[in-house]
């Protein structure tokens, strides 16, 4: 190969993730894996560069910078998306029943699909741009609709604004408003794309985990029972602090946010002027009596709040890639400004869908007919049926209170069979998802992907299931459990 | 307020200053009427706020308004495309996640499709990006190869985007225009424009990361030529620089012109991104699906911003794309497919408008490619004022008054330069012509009644 010279270089804080789609089977061998951050800018075959274009090692500067400042290194190498893709991979190789994927494999339901048909066959200019910021009717609904339930006066088009996926509005939430150093608290488990978002807009993630109070011996453990500590979250706040992400329904933990505990978050962000992010995906999937709180209905946080909502969850639609943040004018002048020099516009039909799919849900609201009604209480007796079946095997699933996921903990196979096959530095629950795939024929995820780099030791205990499946697929899963239970020793 | 605020927040210690000053607890105010110093927005996006879409869509919003501004199709997409879709939305696992960098089902169409342009065979998962449309694919390779401090060359007029994006990366962009040479007697022809190869020499320097091509050209409809590309790949290989070539209306090119692919040239695929769009592909703009085609050493890069940023695009969408281009890719040469059906109803409305602009004593500048045409409307010696607002560019002005006293809607070519040269494209206004015909029927009697009005 002769020399090319080719610029390779670019941006250091960007994770260099494999794809989510399991087909791709060139995936980084992990022995050879180097030092953290300088594989996020080493491509995977060499490409001679010239002198002039030697990559500069901003990313292994940032990683020193970090490790002077704080002693927090928070590695760009081995980032969670790589991991949940290296599961999946796995998983369509053997024969399992997939309960690692975050997505219904059931259908959205039948008035959803009709509006998307709709929208493919009336107005043929439905095919063609519509307004950046959000699709008209869309927006009009989405304001009309939560303004009822933050109690607050929404404006379409000064309040709301339409993403690509509820990942999108998180993006472009980022990208607004966090700048060079400013720190970001994240609660752990957090959804995994915080932190390299908050990575690429140059700010700082700053940790703070959810912790478990004991539980009296037998019972199972609640996610309500993962709670903060109120000293700890404020002393994470700084004259640095730009943001908190606030996930609730919580993913992976499935924890339902209290009141007292939303208010806890929201004096500490008016005491030092901090902006919420709050990611409300999940806000219809919650369970047993509990309530779905939004922080920017409490006092003082509309205007430093912005609620981040995802039509894929709301009508099991993921593949639709809808998404919206609402919040003051202030906050979303400056996500319309990122909106417009990178997607400018999201799909026009999408959008028409998840109108008319919302008009349903606006005529239908607290009845028994509403789809936000009856998702949770079926997904709620998919939760119970794997509750149940999991304990079989002696796993101890922790009750969600909400979302699409439980986590299971497996401190007994710990205990039991320590010493599974994996790499040197590679937490247990990793290993143990491997061999439970190759092994049991059921797949999920670790937990601990859900946790910053130092933090991962303490919580490679737990994996993640996700139970918004299908009848048929819980039945494939309770086939793979009784034959485990089968080969358990006694 | 914000502007002070904006500037103040950006000196650290400054800020903790005003703001122990101005803490609600010394002026008693309430914590909501606490003015915020920290609620601001990045850095990166200061003075990137204004845009001239929003500006003037809105002006042509009104129905009473022919519409010939937005580069928006108001022509059908082809049966099959639209029939495609709605098959789709019946199938169940349609409705969820697809892969990230692309349904694999179109990644496997696009590579293809574009293998018949390459020497190379295309590896669909490592050469190939979905994106959010073509916008999002400049998005992706601009954020993903561009860094602080590089100088980025943009060539003059140019798709408002490229200088927002080049900024919002950190880097500087660095501009040369298009100059046309001197046209007596003849018509004047988006070829007439062309970049002075000295000129373009001298913008290159060691910073330089990037050069965004843009064939055919968005306003001027230039389709540049087999010499021009090649002198513009010779700097790049020359300076080891980057090329984004963003190639939208690849299939919009007239008779007598062919498109050509920048990549192709020797030296060349390593360093490029080839841009491309559905949305002008088979007119579906509200489609918003796009892609780059590019060595994976590059699309890695932009594969890793797609993963943190949107993710995933539209499952739904990216099945009947794949569909609707299994039915054109395999009639090439067919005169009924839509990559060669498309350019032949535009060349007539094209040439209906260059007939049309000149009847209304103007200088249409003849596209080559694409579905604009630019022409200078100061000849119309216009009355604008009564337009209010005399720090506009005259394009602006002008666009504003026809809208408002000729119901005729148009954009201003200033909005495609940078603040600096915009007074050279200043009496430029640009037309869009993929429209239906009783558009067109509309647009053609106000022109009459324009004519009428003058004589």
């Amino acid at each position: 190969m002769r020399a090319m010279g080719v610029r390779t270089k670019k941006g250091p804080r960007f994770l260099l993730t494999p794809e989510w789609w399991p087909e791709d089977r060139d995936l980084r061998d992990p022995t050879k894996r180097s030092s953290g951050l300088c594989r996020a800018l080493e491509p995977g075959s060499p490409v001679p560069v010239t002198v002039k274009h030697a990559p500069p090692d901003f990313a292994s500067q940032l990683c020193s910078q970090q490790l002077r400042d704080s002693g927090q290194v928070t590695s760009l190498f081995e980032p969670q998306q790589f991991q949940r893709v290296e599961f999946s991979r796995m998983a369509s190789e053997y024969d399992v029943v997939n309960l690692g994927q975050g997505f219904p494999d059931f259908p959205p339901p039948d008035f959803a699909v009709q509006a998307f048909q709709l929208a493919l066959s009336s107005d043929f200019m439905l095919n063609q741009y519509t307004k950046a910021f959000g699709y008209p009717p869309l927006t009009e609904i989405l304001a009309s609709f939560f303004g009822k339930l933050l109690g607050q006066e929404i404006d379409p088009l000064k309040n709301v604004l339409v993403t690509v996926g509820a990942y999108g509005a998180l993006f472009t939430a980022f990208q607004a408003l966090v700048d060079e150093g400013d720190e970001v608290i994240i609660i752990e488990p957090f959804f995994d794309c915080y932190e390299p978002m908050t990575l690429m807009a140059g700010g700082r993630p700053v940790f703070v985990t959810l912790k478990l109070s004991p539980t009296q011996d037998g019972e199972l453990d609640s996610a309500s029972n993962w709670q903060l500590d109120p000293t700890e979250l404020a002393s994470k706040f700084t004259s640095r602090t730009k943001a908190l992400v606030l996930n609730t329904p919580n993913n992976p933990l499935g924890k339902v946010f209290s009141e007292a505990e939303l208010e806890l978050v929201a004096s500490l962000c008016q005491q030092h002027d901090v902006i919420c992010i709050s990611d409300e995906v999940y806000q219809w999937l919650v369970y047993d009596g509990h309530q779905h709180i939004s922080i920017a209905s409490l006092p003082g946080m509309w205007e430093r709040t912005l609620t981040i909502g995802s039509a894929g969850k709301s009508f099991s639609a993921t593949g639709w890639k809808v998404g919206w943040a609402l919040g003051p004018d202030r906050l979303l002048k400056h996500l319309r400004t990122v909106h417009q020099n990178t997607i400018y516009h999201c799909p026009t039909q999408g959008q028409a869908a998840v109108a008319q799919s919302f008009q349903h849900e606006q005529a239908h609201f607290g009845q028994a007919s509403s789809y936000f009604v009856q998702l949770p209480e079926a997904v709620l007796r998919s939760r119970d049926h794997m509750v149940r079946s999991l304990q079989s095997v002696g796993l101890r699933p922790v009750i969600p209170q909400g979302s699409y996921f439980l986590i299971a903990d497996i401190s007994d196979f710990k205990s039991k069979m320590p010493d599974l096959p994996g790499d040197a530095e590679e937490p247990y629950d990793s290993r143990f998802v491997k061999w439970m795939i190759r092994n049991k024929g059921l797949a999920a995820i670790p937990a601990s992907i859900f946790y910053s780099m130092p933090h991962r030791k303490h919580f490679d205990h737990y994996v993640r299931f996700c139970f918004v499946k299908d009848e048929s697929t819980l039945q494939a899963m309770d086939e793979k459990l009784q034959r485990w239970k089968t080969e358990l020793r006694p | 307020m914000f502007l002070a605020q904006r500037r103040l927040c950006s000196l650290d210690s400054r800020a903790k200053f005003l703001k122990t000053i101005y803490s609600s607890k010394i002026l008693g105010l309430p914590a909501s009427a606490k003015m915020s110093l920290k609620i601001t927005n990045a850095k990166r996006i200061e003075g990137l706020d204004s845009n001239v879409w929003v500006e003037f869509t809105k002006l042509a919003a009104d129905p009473s308004v022919v519409n010939l501004g937005q580069g928006l199709p108001d022509i059908s997409p082809p049966v099959y495309v639209k029939e495609k879709l709605s098959k789709i939305a019946a199938i169940d696992s349609l409705n969820q996640y697809t892969r990230g960098f692309g349904h694999p089902s179109l990644v496997k169409a696009l590579a293809c499709l574009y293998e018949k342009f390459y020497q190379n065979q295309i590896n669909p998962n490592k050469e190939i990006l979905v994106t959010v449309g073509a916008y999002g694919s400049l998005f992706n390779a601009i954020q993903g190869l561009i860094d602080k401090g590089d100088e980025v060359i943009i060539i003059m007029p140019f798709y408002d985007c490229y200088e927002p994006m080049v900024r919002m990366a950190g880097a500087t962009p660095v501009f040369i225009p298009l100059r046309s040479k001197p046209v007596d007697g003849k018509r004047w022809s988006s070829s007439d424009w062309t970049l002075d190869p000295q000129e373009l020499a001298s913008k290159f320097n060691s910073k330089t990361k990037a050069i965004i091509l843009n064939t055919p050209h968005n306003p001027i409809g230039k389709v540049y030529t087999k010499e021009e590309l090649q002198v513009i790949a010779d700097l790049c290989i020359k300076n080891d620089t980057l090329c984004i070539s963003d190639e939208v209306y690849e299939w919009l090119v007239y008779t007598g012109n062919k498109h050509l692919k920048i990549a192709t040239f020797p030296g060349m695929w390593e360093r490029t991104i080839t841009i491309g769009s559905a949305g002008k592909t088979f007119s579906v703009t509200g489609w918003k699906l796009g892609w780059s085609i590019g060595p994976n050493h590059l699309i890695k890069h932009l594969q890793t911003v797609q993963q943190n940023s949107v993710y995933t695009c539209a499952t739904p969408l990216q099945e009947a794309l794949a569909q609707a281009f299994w039915i054109d890719i395999k009639r090439m040469d067919d005169p009924e497919c839509y990559f060669n059906s498309l350019p032949k109803e535009l060349e007539v409305k094209r040439d209906r408008m260059v007939h049309l602009l000149e009847s209304l004593g103007l200088k249409p500048i003849v596209p080559d490619g694409g579905y604009f045409i630019i022409a200078d409307v100061s000849l119309l010696d216009a009355d604008l004022s009564d337009m209010k607002d005399s720090n506009e560019p005259y394009d602006y002005k002008f666009v504003k008054w026809m809208t408002k006293n000729k119901k005729l809607s148009a954009i201003p070519v200033s909005a495609f330069c940078n603040e600096e040269t915009k007074l050279q494209f200043e009496k430029f206004v640009r037309f869009c012509f993929i429209k239906k015909d009783s558009t067109l029927d509309a647009a053609e009697e106000i022109i009459k009644a324009w004519i009428r009005q003058k004589s």
